[in-house]
């Protein structure tokens, strides 16, 4: 098992999961997910928590061909960087697309999928994907 | 009935997934001879009734312009639920970012579940308890592999923000006409996958007698006669069950077909009849009148007119994009979409 199937955790992490909700940094500008009390490029503690673009560009990806506990059955899948309009830069599943398809530079918005199923008598676990526009 | 503080809709969204299968196809599979349906929508492997409702609600709650904070109801009919036991609605609330004071809760009435969530949103609403609420109607629609129903059981959503701000109002509710009876027609035990149904029930008994008694039961009430409607939406379980009552009922086959999405979607249950209003609010024009008669088995029928205001038209749903945009899947990967394959690895 790769990724420990949690209840807490997906409790815990709902709302990072759920919403695009960043923080712009009030030093250096800089945007990012999820919001976070530091800025990763500066150090500057004063970040202004953001409702981010759910439009963006794949700046990278890769394909999943051997999945995680959970995800077994989607393969293949593409796991994508995609730089959102206002600069922020999410890890996400691209989803409704071939991994062909994908380019670097794709078009993407954001939609509410499911991540994966805790067995089939556990807990769902949800989420924002991106697909192509 | 009638509403005694004026209430309408202020937004509203839809969803429909991009896949489909054409019923040729299942026609293959079962070795049938002909299909109820050109084609259906099936949902992505990660979506579910959650997943639409989400999509379709975000595009309700956008169109309104309504503050996150002022949805006071979030309801949510659907008979296919992620879990039997824990609410889609408070996901939902939690996704969309609405308030943590709000009623959250899911309904299940088969089919109908989604008209009914929007009689009580608008209840909630006029009576002054809340100023705005969302109703939803969800479903990736059961069906057993093999079964008739498989041939339309398909996939979407159609979430409506309710609202009595008159700024707002794209179309005001002008009556309400409830009609249910105990007709086993249709039902899913507790813990079993899939629906059955009394074929014998399905037709005259179910579908026709409950749609018929709530559309002539506004009719009467309010005294509207079939041409005094611009448009008028049944609930779809195929092509021919909305036609035929519309003809039983006097109407003509211009005002039916805008809002007939089944022979493109399939039949979307909880869905159905709201996104056939959905498609018909997007081509409305200021000032007309618009009937949607819901059915749900078990069973029971909505009926609801509506009136557009002169804020109709002002921006539209995907819906005409969400029709447009089709990946087509075979039987295979329909069974693998539907999660029907057994003893899959996990």
């Amino acid at each position: 098992m790769v990724w420990a199937e949690s209840v807490p955790r997906v409790w815990r992490e709902r709302v990072k999961k759920y919403r695009l909700l960043g923080g712009k940094c009030l030093k250096c500008g800089s945007v990012v997910y999820p919001y976070r009390p530091a800025c990763p490029y500066c150090g500057h503690e004063e970040l202004q928590p953001l409702e981010l673009s759910r439009r963006g560009r794949v700046i990278n990806f890769t394909i999943i061909r051997h999945p995680p506990t959970g995800f077994v059955g989607k393969e293949p899948y593409v796991v994508a960087i995609v730089e959102l309009e206002d600069g922020a830069r999410v890890l996400a599943q691209l989803t409704d697309v071939k991994p062909e398809d994908v380019k670097i530079g794709l078009e993407v918005e954001a939609v509410f999928r499911k991540y994966r199923e805790q067995a089939s008598n556990g807990v769902i676990e949800y989420g924002i994907k991106f697909r192509p526009v | 009935m009638k509403f005694s503080t004026i209430v309408g809709i202020a937004g509203y969204g839809a969803y429909v997934p991009v896949y489909r299968i054409r019923g040729s196809e299942i026609s293959r599979m079962w070795g049938a001879e002909e299909e109820t349906v050109e084609e259906k929508s099936v949902p992505g492997l990660d979506e579910d009734s959650l997943t639409m409702a989400y999509e379709a609600a975000r595009e309700a709650l956008q169109m309104s312009r309504v503050k996150r904070e002022d949805v006071g109801a979030i309801l949510v009919g659907s008979e296919s639920p992620p879990y039997a036991v824990k609410p889609t609605a408070t996901v939902l609330a939690e996704a969309l970012g609405l308030s943590q004071k709000i009623v959250a809760i899911d309904m299940e009435f088969a089919c109908k579940a989604g008209t009914t969530a929007m009689l009580l949103a608008a209840g909630l609403i006029a009576s002054g308890a809340i100023k705005h609420g969302l109703a939803i109607g969800t479903d990736n629609a059961q069906a057993r592999p093999g079964d008739e129903l498989e041939f339309t059981a398909g996939a979407g959503a159609a979430a409506f923000l309710l609202s009595r701000d008159s700024e707002r109002m794209l179309a005001s509710i002008e009556n309400v006409f409830s009609y249910v009876t105990d007709t086993p027609d249709f039902w899913r035990r507790e813990g079993e996958e899939f629906p059955r149904h009394t074929f014998r029930f399905t037709g005259s008994p179910a579908y026709f007698h409950h749609v018929l008694s709530a559309a002539k039961g506004l009719m009467e009430e309010t005294g509207l006669k079939p041409n005094d409607f611009d448009y008028v939406i049944f609930h779809q379980p195929n092509v021919k069950f909305p036609l035929r009552a519309a003809q039983l009922l006097g109407f003509k086959v211009d005002q039916v077909k805008p809002g007939l999405l089944c022979n493109e979607i399939g039949n979307t249950y909880a869905a159905a009849s709201l996104l056939g209003l959905a498609r018909v609010l997007d081509i409305a024009k200021p000032n007309q009148r618009i009937l949607v008669v819901s059915f749900g088995s078990g069973a029971g029928s909505d009926a609801i007119s509506f009136i557009t205001t002169e804020n109709i038209g002002v921006s539209k749903s995907s819906i005409e994009k969400l029709l447009a945009r089709k990946v087509y899947v075979d039987y295979a990967l329909y069974s693998k979409h539907k999660g029907t394959l057994k003893g899959v690895l996990r």
